[in-house]
């Protein structure tokens, strides 16, 4: 059966994408990556300082992925287009993942702020990903706006929380027609499963994979439980009912 | 003249390129980007760029991120 993510006219050979961040070393960043099968991963930019003689964390990136500079640290539409800019002058593809944060405490995403960056960086050719808050109605704003994709949150980054947002992202699912996916708040596989079997269309994930024990194996648990959950999703699970129903005949034996 | 580079006022005596600046504070000019007041600064044009009073610089490069 053939099931083959799209985006931007671009095949996406994995449902899984890994932020970069909180990694123990790029090593196990680059075995992670390779470990979990994902295509599409996503970096940061930062001023550099000349006294931490870091290495570059392109080199270890394994080859033939999207590399997806996200806009973190971007406080208004404005910031966020710089950002990009300077993303795509440093080579690093045309691949933007949107993220306008005003608050510190529970970097929530700034709906109103990433739609404005979204139309002007949609303009200058980008593939643009916007991080956003499931609002169904900022959501029809940004496929308008040129996105090729929506990333609602499931909760707040980095709290592992899940899908709290379950029913505000399904009805994304149901009435978006660009690629559902689903961006922070994923602490456990069950958790990309789940959204996987609701209908997303790729989950991704960073702080639950990198601050885990061996990143390498929770990677690749993330990936076997994003594969899982869309089988289960084309497979047609019937969910859950009240009443039970034997899976043996209950006839013919003992009465 | 001052100039503020990613973030820090510091003090110039000599006209200065943009490349010379990186060099002289230990950046590693292959690795980075450089935003001259807002403005991307193309890596050919690093070193016919002058650093003037009042500039502000950036110097960014990529780190992990989600």
């Amino acid at each position: 059966m053939k099931d083959q993510l799209i985006i931007a006219g671009q095949k996406i050979k994995s449902r899984f994408f890994l932020g970069t961040g909180k990694f123990p070393s790029y090593n196990v960043m680059r075995e992670s990556i390779i470990s979990s099968g994902a295509h599409i991963v996503t970096v940061a930019l930062r001023r550099v300082d000349p006294k931490l003689k870091s290495e570059n964390i392109m080199n270890f990136v394994p080859k033939n992925r999207i590399v997806m500079t996200n806009t973190s640290g971007a406080r208004n539409a404005d910031e966020a287009v710089r950002i990009a800019r300077i993303a795509r002058e440093m080579g690093c593809g045309n691949w933007i993942k949107i993220e306008v944060i005003a608050d510190n405490k529970y970097l929530l995403p700034d709906n109103l702020e990433t739609i404005r960056a979204c139309e002007a960086l949609a303009k200058e050719d980008f593939i643009v990903m916007p991080y956003m808050s499931p609002d169904l109605m900022d959501a029809k704003r940004l496929v308008n706006a040129g996105a090729a994709s929506i990333m609602p949150l499931g909760a707040p980054i980095g709290t592992g929380k899940g899908l709290k947002t379950k029913e505000l992202i399904k009805i994304l699912i149901s009435e978006i027609d660009l690629p559902i996916i689903v961006d922070a708040g994923i602490g456990s596989p069950s958790h990309a499963a789940k959204a996987m079997e609701m209908g997303c269309d790729a989950v991704l994930v960073n702080t639950a994979v990198a601050v885990s024990e061996n990143p390498i194996l929770s990677a690749q648990a993330f990936s076997l439980a994003v594969q899982a959950g869309r089988l289960a999703y084309l497979s047609g699970i019937r969910g859950e009912k009240d009443i039970a129903e034997p899976s043996s005949p209950l006839t013919g034996f003992l009465r | 003249m001052k100039i503020l580079l990613n973030g820090k006022s510091i003090e110039i005596n000599e006209k200065i390129t943009v490349f010379t600046l990186l060099l002289k504070n230990g950046f590693e000019p292959n690795r980075v980007v450089v935003e001259l007041n807002k403005k991307i600064v193309k890596q050919p044009l690093w070193d016919v760029t002058d650093i003037h009073s009042g500039d502000t610089i950036e110097v960014l490069s990529f780190v992990g991120g989600g």
